[in-house]
């Protein structure tokens, strides 16, 4: 039964990456605004840098 | 969009000084400065292209970045290549002016609301894994598993379960602690006495290895609870519920001394200062009118729409806005003394009304109450035939009965309606703003821009019939003025086919003549044209003359917004309305029709005198709504028990209140209170239902039979059904009131 223990400690490592994600989204400010970023990416790359 | 007319050359030159860029910018080091600038006009996704991509109109800036939903845009730029006054004036150049008030000066740093999402997200992730771990134990009969893995399990519950009763938790602890150093039973403190009590013991159970303990119940519990708390404070980001005076003030004015014109800071305007206001600025401080012409449009203090006008000598007070080109004023009260300002600081206001309980907290105590008897007979009754079975039965009573089933219905149905209330454009502060517009029994409602709209202005035309030759040369006319009457009549005489005007001249608060083709224009008031009074009228007249004749009137009036009439009709049926108007009593017999003969009518009344009305009716007793617009309601809005400002479209900057409402909703009212009273009626209903279930396990618990599968089971169905059954009531009486 030992290999239980070693997929409970997988799972929870799993599941404590996803939770650390998670807080590292919010503090990042990925919630406040969900207009932006999303539009942002449909621009025009710039191509006349400099 | 409306078009924004071209900035004064000089308006950002405050932005050369170096103390109100230390207080503006966010960060700076040797080469580069952050700023954020809020930017009303921010609309589309043309506009986040237009900002992000400045660098290309002024190589010093580094970059831009736009949060849409706030309306802001950080820039960070060198400012060794550019300057603050110079991306500032190359906003305002492509239509995005910044809007700097002089509240950015003492910008208080924002409290983020993360902790209850970390707390959320920390109980999540503790709930669904000892869900996991928790199954086993569910399903398998004693001495089924392996003696080892379940301790295992147990063991590894426990741990999960500290992050949420030391994290998570602390969201029901604050509240709880501060009400009982107030002396207040809240909610919150039977809910954390049920959290400590499943806490305990479930670590008194793992310990002594009696059982598997409640911990999947206690976290769920938690986790179900924060979803509805997040639900209830959900803000609107964009939406500022609390505005003061300063928020419309500018950051700086223009002060003459010694015949240089110096931008200083408002703050440090003194008294004696010599002022420079350009034509459409505010008026920041009270003083006397010393040079230029003075057109005053007091609308923002008094909501008296006609401008006024002031000689040489004069007062005019702060709040003001000047029409009619440059000024110069002495101060004589400074900004902080000015009579509206004084508004906000009056002594006797200072102190912060306590808002009054939610009846859920009384609802809770009651409860509390009987749950506390039903445990101190059971202790008695198992102390006179077991004394073995009193600790797990009287744990087990106050488990299951914890008002989390109260709480849970009423965050979530809260969160629901003020949910459905911002689809239809009204947006409330917070959840207690529900309960405030349930209980009200006065409405008083301010006139010009509450019942009659801003823009919707009706232009009549008496005298004699024009030829369309007539109506272009008067349209032409009026084009070349901003004065607000005149832009009316342009509207109704249409687009002008030449702006060709021959000798145009414009007496301030007059009126204006000019030679279109040949053809004299003269418009303006009855003593400028020299016609007749037209008898008593409550709205504007332009008279107009052609080649000296005298051709008739324009009646240009106010009209009320839609469906007001019917709205004011079904509202006096069940509330006392009152009208505190800053305009002379000219509608006095309209209003009097569609507001019933029972209404209080009030005009020229000060934003002083509206204050002192609320407060008035307020120390009788009434719960007062208060509906205003502008600067001069702020005051009333403020003191009211629920306060709601109108904001003709998003981008408005409205005065502090405990809601905002879209102008055009407005005749929405009567559904809207009627929703917020349902809202009080959904709680109570899931409520009673919720406590059918506690019964159910109160069945098991006072006989000390509760096993952590039906507690489980109960846990879950119960908040599961309350939320689902919270949502279908709200949905189904939204739809139902508001189509």
């Amino acid at each position: 039964m030992n290999v239980i223990i070693l997929l409970l400690g997988a799972s929870l490592a799993v599941a404590l990456f996803f939770l650390a994600s998670f807080i590292w989204s919010v503090k990042d400010g990925q919630y406040e605004d969900d207009f932006s970023p999303a539009h942002r990416i449909l621009f025009e790359e710039e191509t006349d840098k400099e | 969009m409306a078009q924004t007319a071209p900035a004064r050359k000089d308006k950002f030159a405050f932005l050369d000084d170096e103390r109100t860029q230390q207080q503006l910018l966010q960060f700076r080091d040797e080469a580069l400065t952050h700023v954020v600038f809020l930017i009303p006009a921010i609309h589309c996704s043309s506009c986040l292209w237009l900002l992000e991509n400045l660098h290309r109109l002024d190589p010093g800036v580094q970059q831009v970045q736009v949060n849409f939903t706030k309306k802001e845009a950080k820039i960070i730029y060198r400012h060794t290549a550019t300057s603050m006054r110079k991306v500032a004036e190359t906003l305002t150049a492509i239509g995005y002016e910044p809007y700097i008030s002089l509240q950015d000066l003492k910008k208080p740093a924002k409290p983020s609301n993360r902790q209850l999402v970390y707390q959320l997200g920390v109980a999540g992730f503790c709930f669904a894994n000892i869900m996991l771990l928790s199954f086993p134990e569910y399903f398998s009969r004693p001495g089924h598993m392996e003696g080892g893995m379940s301790v295992i399990f147990r063991y590894l519950n426990l741990a999960l379960s500290l992050p949420v009763v030391f994290y998570s938790a602390q969201a029901f602890y604050l509240p709880a602690w501060k009400g009982l150093r107030h002396g207040f039973l809240n909610i919150d403190t039977p809910i954390v006495l049920a959290i400590f009590v499943t806490f305990i013991r479930s670590l008194a159970d793992v310990l002594s290895g009696a059982g598997s303990g409640y911990f999947d119940s206690m976290t769920g519990i938690v986790l179900f609870m924060l979803i509805g708390r997040l639900l209830q404070e959900k803000t609107y980001q964009g939406l500022t519920f609390d505005r003061d005076y300063t928020a419309y003030f500018p950051i700086a004015i223009t002060v003459i001394k010694n015949d240089t014109e110096i931008p200083t800071r408002l703050p440090e305007v003194r008294n004696g200062d010599s002022l420079l206001i350009h034509h459409e600025e505010l008026v920041p401080a009270d003083g006397i009118l010393v040079r230029g012409k003075a057109l005053i449009d007091y609308s923002f203090v008094t909501g008296e729409s006609a401008p006024v006008l002031k000689q040489t000598g004069e007062i005019i007070y702060a709040g003001g806005r000047q029409l009619e080109g440059n000024m110069e004023l002495l101060v004589i009260k400074e900004v902080a003394q000015s009579y509206l300002t004084s508004l906000w600081n009056r002594d006797d206001l200072r102190e912060e009304q306590r808002p009054k309980a939610s009846f859920i907290h009384l609802l809770g105590q009651y409860f509390s109450w009987v749950v506390l008897t039903i445990a101190a007979i059971t202790a008695l009754y198992w102390g006179i035939y077991d004394s073995s079975k009193i600790w797990p039965s009287v744990t087990a009573i106050l488990i299951i009965a914890c008002p989390c089933a109260l709480l849970l219905a009423a965050s979530f149905t809260n969160g629901h309606i003020l949910r459905i209330l911002s689809r239809h454009r009204l947006y409330l502060r917070n959840a207690q703003a529900i309960e405030g517009l349930a209980g009200t029994t006065h409405i008083v409602f301010d006139k010009t821009g509450t019942l009659t709209g801003k823009q919707s202005a009706v232009t009549e035309w008496h005298g004699r019939a024009l030829s369309s030759s007539e109506k272009n040369a008067i349209a032409a006319v009026t084009a070349a003025s901003q004065h607000p009457l005149s832009i009316q009549v342009r509207q109704y005489c249409g687009k002008p086919a030449t702006h060709t005007i021959r000798r145009f001249s414009e007496q301030p608060g007059m009126g204006l003549q000019g030679w279109v083709n040949q053809m004299h224009i003269q418009l303006g008031s009855t003593t400028y044209t020299g016609a007749k009074e037209p008898g008593p009228v409550s709205s504007s007249i332009v008279q107009v003359n052609i080649n000296g004749d005298h051709a008739g009137y324009f009646l240009i009036r106010h009209t009320y917004r839609n469906g007001i009439e019917q709205m004011l009709k079904t509202l006096q049926k069940n509330y006392r309305l009152s009208l505190i108007s800053g305009d002379q009593p000219g509608e006095a017999g309209n209003l009097r029709k569609m507001m019933g003969r029972d209404a209080v009518l009030k005009f020229r009344q000060q934003a002083h005198d509206k204050l002192d009305y609320i407060l008035q009716l307020r120390k009788q007793g009434e719960q007062v709504l208060m509906i205003g617009d502008g600067l001069n309601d702020a005051g009333a809005l403020k003191q009211s028990n629920t306060g709601i400002s109108l904001a003709e479209n998003s981008n408005n900057f409205t005065p502090a209140s405990n809601g905002i409402l879209e102008a055009a909703q407005l005749h929405k009212l009567p559904a809207f209170i009627r929703l917020c009273k349902v809202n009080k009626r959904i709680i109570l209903f899931s409520f009673v239902y919720s406590t059918a279930y506690n019964i159910t396990g109160l069945f098991f618990a006072v006989q000390g039979r509760l096993s952590p599968l039906t507690a489980a089971i109960l846990m879950p169905a119960s908040s599961i059904s309350i939320i689902l059954l919270t949502y279908a009531l709200s949905e189904w009486a939204g739809r139902k009131l508001l189509r």
